[in-house]
């Protein structure tokens, strides 16, 4: 694999990540978190379609009217969620439940759109596969790491299986069910951001307003 | 009536599409600086969602379901990107529509109806309608109270986010990383609302 490649694949993990540099496909990175097999599923799809969508768009790229492009991308990426809502129904039905409305919602997952637009309309075929690949890892690492945190704290268990002891079985852990409700999500990610913008300072928003630039320090 | 009102109360309150189902985020966090831009692109999407849930409904009921189309044809595996058309062509509709008619509120909502068509809040509506089996009816209450909650998340977050550009945030939460912990804030009022018994 040669240089550029692999800076195409490694970059959006953490340095140019989807969901927290880029405010892209928050929308499902949430709601699918509770529990780490639904997160677990639910990236495995958004990876997918997403490299496959930037590279199906970007082989017919010279051929889309710049006027209609939007709903050309709609199309295309509309189809491959299809087909992979019906493979889910198909091999993991009890989980696809569990999703119930987000595979659908992939069509208007803001990374899918944004990489096809961004990427895959300037580049060839091989070299866009790969940046739908890395964005949609990204998003599985924070899908992942946020699932981990819910439900290991919410109900003591990685995948179904008891990690911690529960209270309940006599154990010593008690579990904390606010972690499976919906505002931890934020939080956590609110804390990740927060994280990811220590590790990179250029990262770090500007304050509109200085506070302390007139009187200073001293003035305290 | 009474069964519809509380369908209403429940999709505002209880099941709010922006801060429940985390639905729309990405216009929600990107378009939430001021609170009269919010007000705008809130009244945008209450207008699309109350006339695409129903539409899409009636797609449903005509086209897609069991047996509807043709004797013993299930065509529902069409059914997201029959939703996604439909939901393109009537932002495309209302935006020519508003351009004739409505000049002004053209003008005002301008930038943010096209914008509409990618906002998983509105797919989201759609979707919940077909899992949920609404009615034609139910659809309608359902359009317009999962937009209006929509709205009203995004204006008491522009309202909030107004006064917080003056306060004092360390360096690596500045932005982004606030607006996600006050979000989390908001959502966790809201979930006191899940208690109420309808």
């Amino acid at each position: 694999m040669n240089l550029e490649a692999r800076k195409v694949i490694t970059t959006p993990l953490v340095a140019n990540n989807p969901i927290t540099l880029q405010i892209l496909g928050i929308c499902s990175a949430l709601a699918v978190t509770s529990s780490l097999k639904t997160a677990l599923l639910m990236a495995a799809a958004l990876t997918t379609v997403t490299a496959f969508s930037n590279a199906s768009i970007s082989a017919i790229r010279h051929h889309i009217p710049g006027s209609i492009r939007i709903i050309v991308q709609m199309t295309i990426i509309a189809s491959l969620v299809i087909v992979v809502d019906q493979l889910m129904k198909a091999y993991a039905f009890s989980t696809a439940k569990q999703l119930s409305v987000f595979v659908g919602l992939i069509i208007t997952n803001c990374i899918v759109m944004g990489r096809a637009e961004a990427y895959a309309m300037q580049n060839p075929v091989g070299m866009s596969f790969l940046d739908g690949l890395g964005n949609g890892l990204g998003y599985s690492l924070i899908l992942i790491v946020v699932a981990v945190i819910r439900e290991l704290s919410g109900s003591g268990s990685l995948l179904g299986f008891g990690i911690l002891p529960l209270v309940n079985d006599g154990g010593w852990y008690v579990p904390n069910g606010l972690m499976l409700l919906p505002p931890s999500a934020f939080f956590i990610i609110g804390m990740l951001i927060w994280l990811i913008r220590i590790r990179y300072p250029e990262q770090q928003e500007l304050h509109d307003f200085k506070i302390h630039e007139k009187h200073g320090l001293g003035n305290r | 009536m009474e069964a519809l009102l509380s369908l209403f109360v429940k999709s505002v309150f209880i099941e709010n599409m922006a801060l429940t189902f985390f639905l729309g985020m990405c216009t929600f966090i990107a378009i939430s600086k001021k609170i009269e831009t919010a007000i705008g692109l809130g009244i945008a999407v209450v207008i699309v969602q109350a006339i695409t849930v129903p539409a899409n409904n009636l797609i449903l009921n005509v086209f897609l379901k069991d047996s509807a189309l043709l004797q013993g044809i299930d065509l529902r595996f069409l059914g997201l990107i029959s939703y996604i058309a439909v939901i393109a062509a009537i932002v495309q509709i209302l935006e020519m529509v508003l351009d004739k008619y409505v000049p002004a509120l053209y003008q005002a909502l301008g930038v943010f109806l096209p914008l509409i068509t990618v906002n998983c809040a509105i797919l989201g509506g759609s979707l919940f309608m077909v899992e949920r089996d609404y009615t034609f009816v139910e659809s309608v209450v359902y359009g317009f109270g999962s937009g209006f909650s929509w709205m009203l998340a995004i204006v008491i977050l522009a309202g909030v986010r107004e006064r917080l550009k003056y306060s004092d945030v360390p360096a690596g939460l500045q932005g982004l990383g606030i607006i996600f912990i006050t979000v989390g804030l908001m959502s966790l009022g809201f979930m006191s609302f899940s208690g109420i018994q309808l």
